[in-house]
């Protein structure tokens, strides 16, 4: 049986990258949409420092990794509404390895993206370092395993393509904009920074942006890698018991609390942090010392 | 004869519709069956009901042995179905979704000597959204068959196709039965439920009305020849059954379906007839006993209305 379950997923993986690499549309928002950012910020932000174009890049990769949240819901809802999913129905194949190979298929599908963005930054924008790669490559699977965990419940509660996008931009704006993946955490409020220890999304964008600077440390690593490793076994399990094959199978307004079920790891770990608060203290050292490197032009110079 | 498909009292609502209502029915193995019946009359949620795709309300239903609801996987690998209504992804190409499901049996047929049976060799690396209705059909049949099924489910397979890739896809369900499938086909086609038929069950509003092999159901009809008649003036169905041969008549939309048991003389009647009370024949066809009679005598609508 269970042998059978990876048989199915790894046929399934196979698959999703060809079909993956066919579509324009996942091209560009999965490689080249960061590769804006990343030429937007590294003029805005990090012309002349180094330093800063690492931390700039811990922010790209972040995006390019939670891209999968956005990816997969969609295509799941897209697979459901046409009617490919009840054709799967028909043969011996469970929810378990639809979901996982399409977690998989993104996670093999990103890692060549990750490498583009970090050579882009270190040939094209002179970053000096690579960062710590056995680091990144962890973050990449964890973070785009949980992110597309999240993207398929958000799928599988909702019951249409409108519902599904307006759901996804709701969630997709915390992400980006209040993770530190874009905007500075230490531009916020307190009370905004202490908030955003809630998202999944600052426990990727803190791991990246640590990782890409070369100053990940063991306790820093654990944390993030145990809240998104949690994270992400519930919020695939949830999707696996909530997953709809057929398109009129509606999700019950209130079973929706299902989502807020799959965050219950990051409201756990946020409470932590907001006590403790090391998580934002790394943030705050972090821009510290990129403020201190661009006013001593530069660390790397 | 070994029933392959049991069903008993099967009963299906959707809110305050009752799409089926006391379904019950068996098929043999190797057998070619057909619900027929217009859309709408509870075929399909009979068929999905026994692939296993959807609960039934109540009643019993048993495939190969198995529940299909309970079963899992033992269940699937033992059938193959063309759904009514399903797709699959845009980009995918013959070759790799046909590939791809065989790789999900243990056991499975050659999916390269599939496509030359289904004649999609030549568009083995066509895009899916790149085939024609009658194409995506056959690759539906051909991932049907790909685990070498017991029983194959056919819910409208020629449905909105062309007469050409109609009369390809019935000389693959001839093929069938000539391999001894188990066939359990639904359609609206009478002529597909004729030609292809071993045994009919006549299906409307979720209740079986007749069931039986087509020349049985034929020849349990009132009339042997059907005349339909449009007249200038409405007359009333009593005064066209007392002709003589008539032996029934229904009113048919605008038209009268004369069932005559002898035609000749029930033409010359009504020519005779209309004359004496100044009404005028406009049209007359004339049919040779169907399933369609069948239909319209029982329920006193065409399938197709």
């Amino acid at each position: 049986m269970a042998a059978n379950a990876i048989t199915n997923t790894l046929s399934m993986t196979k698959i999703r990258i060809r079909l993956a690499m066919r579509n324009k549309m996942f091209l560009f928002f999965s490689l080249l949409m960061p590769m804006i950012f990343l030429f937007l910020f590294v003029m805005l932000w990090g012309k002349g420092s180094p330093e800063k174009i690492s931390y700039i890049l811990g922010g790209i990769l972040t995006l390019t990794v939670m891209g999968g949240f956005w990816g997969l819901s969609v295509q799941l809802v897209t697979f459901r509404e046409q009617g490919i999913l009840r054709r799967f129905r028909l043969a011996p194949v469970g929810a378990g390895p639809i979901l996982a190979s399409s977690i998989l298929a993104n996670f093999l599908l990103v890692v060549p993206f990750v490498f583009i963005e970090m050579a882009v930054a270190k040939y094209l924008f002179h970053m000096t370092q690579w960062g710590n790669i056995p680091v990144i490559l962890l973050l990449v699977f964890i973070g785009s395993s949980t992110f597309s965990a999240i993207g398929l419940i958000v799928a599988s509660v909702t019951n249409t393509m409108q519902e599904t996008q307006i759901i996804n931009q709701l969630v997709w704006m915390v992400f980006l904009f209040l993770s530190g993946a874009t905007i500075p955490l230490t531009v916020f409020p307190e009370w905004i920074q202490r908030l955003t220890m809630f998202s999944p999304a600052t426990y990727l964008a803190t791991g990246f942006q640590s990782a890409t600077t070369n100053r990940v440390t063991l306790p820093e690593l654990a944390t993030v890698v145990t809240a998104l490793a949690i994270g992400l076994i519930v919020s695939f399990e949830i999707s696996r018991r909530i997953f709809r094959w057929e398109p009129e199978e509606k999700f019950p307004p209130r079973a929706k609390v299902w989502v807020l079920a799959a965050m219950i790891p990051f409201f756990v770990f946020g409470v932590y942090e907001y006590k403790n608060g090391a998580m934002l203290q790394r943030v705050h050292d972090a821009m510290d010392s990129l403020d201190k490197a661009q006013d001593t032009g530069g660390m790397h110079r | 004869m070994t029933a392959i498909i049991e069903v008993q009292d099967l009963v299906k609502s959707y809110g305050a519709v009752e799409a089926v209502r006391g379904l019950t029915f068996r098929v043999d193995e190797g057998e070619v069956f057909g619900l027929l019946g217009p859309n709408g009359a509870g075929k399909t949620s009979t068929v999905e009901i026994l692939e296993g795709m959807r609960t039934a309300d109540s009643g019993r239903v048993s495939v190969c042995g198995l529940n299909p609801q309970s079963a899992g996987n033992a269940f699937k690998k033992q059938i193959g179905a063309v759904l009514q209504s399903t797709a699959l992804p845009e980009k995918i190409q013959v070759k790799e979704a046909l590939d791809l499901f065989a790789d999900f049996y243990s056991e499975h047929t050659d999916t390269t000597a599939l496509l030359e049976r289904f004649q999609l060799t030549e568009k083995k690396n066509a895009f899916y959204k790149e085939l024609s209705g009658g194409q995506k059909q056959r690759l539906a049949l051909a991932m049907a068959l790909v685990n070498n099924p017991k029983v194959v489910f056919l819910d409208e397979p020629t449905a909105g196709l062309d007469p050409q890739v109609r009369r390809e896809i019935y000389g693959i369900i001839e093929e069938l039965r000539r391999d001894k499938k188990t066939v359990l086909l639904t359609t609206h086609y009478i002529e597909e439920a004729e030609k292809l038929c071993d045994r009919v069950a006549i299906v409307d509003h979720g209740k079986i009305i007749k069931m039986g092999t087509p020349r049985e159901l034929k020849q349990a009809s009132a009339g042997t020849t059907r005349l339909e008649v449009r007249l200038a003036k409405p007359v009333a169905e009593g005064v066209l059954k007392g002709l003589e041969g008539v032996s029934d008549v229904r009113v048919v939309g605008e038209n009268y379906a004369i069932y005559a048991s002898r035609a000749p003389q029930a033409i010359v009647a009504l020519v005779k007839y209309l004359e004496a009370e100044n009404n005028e024949l406009q049209g007359m066809e004339m049919y040779s006993p169907s399933l369609e009679d069948v239909f319209i005598e029982l329920t006193g609508r065409r399938l197709r209305e």
